[in-house]
């Protein structure tokens, strides 16, 4: 089966995966679900590492994943942080 | 410290796993925490591992863009305030967008130089630019209208959809075009192409559509990782793009139910631009006047009520009542009255905006509930107080099937005994549609700033009532 084949069946499959687990995702927590989805959405920076750290990379192609790099990392630590921030706000009635 | 490509390739597979379980933990407040950092951990396996594999050999650019990254997003997630979240995301959409087309555009010039381009390479790599193009402009029209810079009225000219569809036609052939030549300048226009397309696709889109703007733009920008994914012939972007492009759609699915219309229709429809039309029912009950009342009126009754109900819209976030809002809430229970919060899904700016503000001002989650859960108590409530919220109480979506908002399910405020509505003024709701329930006989309205009103009612309730 050709590479691109495979690539298929596994977006496939984890399209079912997202459909369950996000129907299963509580409607007060959406804004946090959206907040982390930007976080696990710059999982880019794995592209834009293999672009950047390549050996033969031109100085145009570095310059370019720089950039990519510096910007999946912000969706990183923004996404990541801000989910954290609003998550802790989450509290059940004190006693 | 090298490791193989096999062993690289499992600990994509790890984090894959711990990414599903940081999405899973969302099910519930209790384990979210939990969930986020199983997804932090997940990064940073991903990250390592991208490091220690072959293929990276210079750190010196990464180092830096990382470097500036975490600190321009922590800066960026401790100062947002959380009335201004909408924006942030579509910011931090934006930023994936723009991600996808530079790692597309770096990857065509590291292939082309190694000499090692395909026609489907070329054609996942076009797919990357255009998706990623089209995320990072249509995020940037929706930050710019969120944060006011741009009118969040709908923009609309004839033909546009024509134009649009041109567009797409032409972005779609010149794709094709580079996938089989390998063209520069098909690639330059494809790319220019799907930066506008991103503009003119969501500008015609009114303020009222920003949770489902939001949404599709957090789907799309999944699909932009997926398709980068293929490009890279990496599953782990593609399983995380098909989480976050599924999550979004979901999201887009859930908030157009609850508006009882189409994706076809916000996308297409331009809400909020059609002024009243003919003579409605809102007209005829118009003429029987509206009752305004003052904060004692409602004190009054709400100090001796059994359950209150607060209703919460994005007037609330404007007038930055929730800390208020749960002083009131305190008074009220000390005096035995249950408070309640009701929340409906399209309330605020982004999905689920409500509740992450009233979690900022403290009140208990279990204190807040959602449209169904809440609905059948309104009958047996004593006060419900509809605080900078408008159409999804409106009876008219019920009754009036001329109304651009018929069948749209609603809040049941107005079942309640007595129900108060805080208001700047008679200004109408997004949808332009006059509002039924201001007619009706147990309903009064107190005019003024929502925060000032609350406020004067937590004074009132410390006076000891009567």
């Amino acid at each position: 089966m050709p590479d691109t084949l495979v690539a298929l069946y596994v977006f496939v499959l984890a399209c079912f995966i997202g459909y369950f687990v996000v129907w299963g995702v509580t409607p007060a927590l959406h804004t946090p679900l959206v907040a982390l989805t930007n976080a696990i959405s710059g999982i880019v920076i794995v592209g834009a590492l293999l672009v950047t750290g390549l050996e033969e990379a031109s100085g145009t192609a570095e310059i370019i994943g720089f950039f990519a790099v510096l910007l999946a990392s912000i969706n990183v630590f923004g996404g990541f942080l801000v989910t954290n921030r609003m998550l802790a706000m989450f509290k059940k009635k004190k006693k | 410290m090298e490791i193989s490509a096999n062993t690289q390739a499992l600990a994509y597979l790890v984090s894959a796993v711990l990414f599903i379980f940081a999405l899973k933990g969302l099910t519930h407040p209790s384990s979210a925490r939990q969930g986020n950092y199983l997804g932090m951990l997940g990064m940073l396996i991903a990250i390592v591992a991208t490091l220690a594999g072959s293929e990276v050999t210079s750190y010196g650019f990464i180092i830096a863009g990382v470097v500036a990254g975490a600190l321009i997003g922590g800066v960026l997630a401790a100062r947002v305030q959380m009335t201004a979240m909408p924006q942030l995301v579509a910011a931090l959409h934006s930023f994936v967008g723009m991600a996808a087309v530079l790692v597309a555009i770096g990857t065509f010039l590291n292939r082309q130089a190694a000499d090692t381009l395909n026609a489907v390479l070329m054609g996942e790599l076009s797919a990357g630019i255009v998706i990623g193009a089209i995320t990072f402009s249509g995020s940037v029209v929706a930050f710019g209208k969120l944060q006011g810079l741009i009118s969040g009225a709908p923009v609309r000219f004839a033909g546009q959809h024509h134009l649009n569809a041109l567009m797409g036609v032409l972005t779609l052939a010149l794709a094709v075009h580079f996938a089989m030549t390998g063209s520069m300048t098909s690639l330059i226009v494809m790319t220019l192409l799907a930066f506008i397309l991103g503009f003119t696709l969501i500008i015609p889109i009114g303020g009222a559509d920003m949770p489902v703007i939001i949404s599709m733009l957090n789907s799309y920008s999944g699909w932009a990782a997926a398709a980068t994914g293929f490009t890279l012939h990496n599953n782990l972007l593609i399983i995380v793009g098909a989480l976050v492009g599924f999550s979004g759609a979901i999201l887009s699915y859930i908030m157009c139910r609850a508006m009882n219309r189409s994706i076809l229709n916000v996308v297409f429809g331009g809400f909020g631009s059609e002024t009243g039309g003919q003579e409605s029912a809102g007209a005829v009950a118009a003429d029987k006047g509206v009752k305004s009342a003052s904060v004692e009126d409602a004190i009054y009754w709400m100090d001796d009520a059994n359950r209150v109900i607060v209703i919460p819209g994005y007037g609330m976030a404007v007038a930055q009542a929730q800390h208020a809002l749960k002083e009131m809430m305190e008074l009220l229970e000390a005096k035995n009255v249950e408070v309640r919060f009701a929340i409906h899904p399209v309330a605020g700016r982004m999905p689920g905006h409500m509740n992450v503000l009233l979690a900022e001002a403290d009140i208990p989650y279990d204190h807040v509930l959602e449209m169904d859960e809440i609905n059948p108590e309104f009958a047996s409530t004593d006060v419900a107080l509809v605080v900078g919220a408008n159409d999804v109480v409106n009876p008219a979506a019920k009754t009036d099937s001329s109304s651009p908002i018929y069948g749209m399910p609603i809040l049941e405020a107005g079942k309640a005994r007595h129900v108060y509505f805080l208001k700047r003024s008679m200004r109408p709701g997004y949808s332009g549609v006059d509002n039924l329930l201001f007619y009706q006989d147990n309903v009064s309205l107190i005019f003024g700033d929502a925060k000032d009103t609350i406020e004067g009612m937590v004074t009132a309730l410390k006076g000891g009532g009567h």
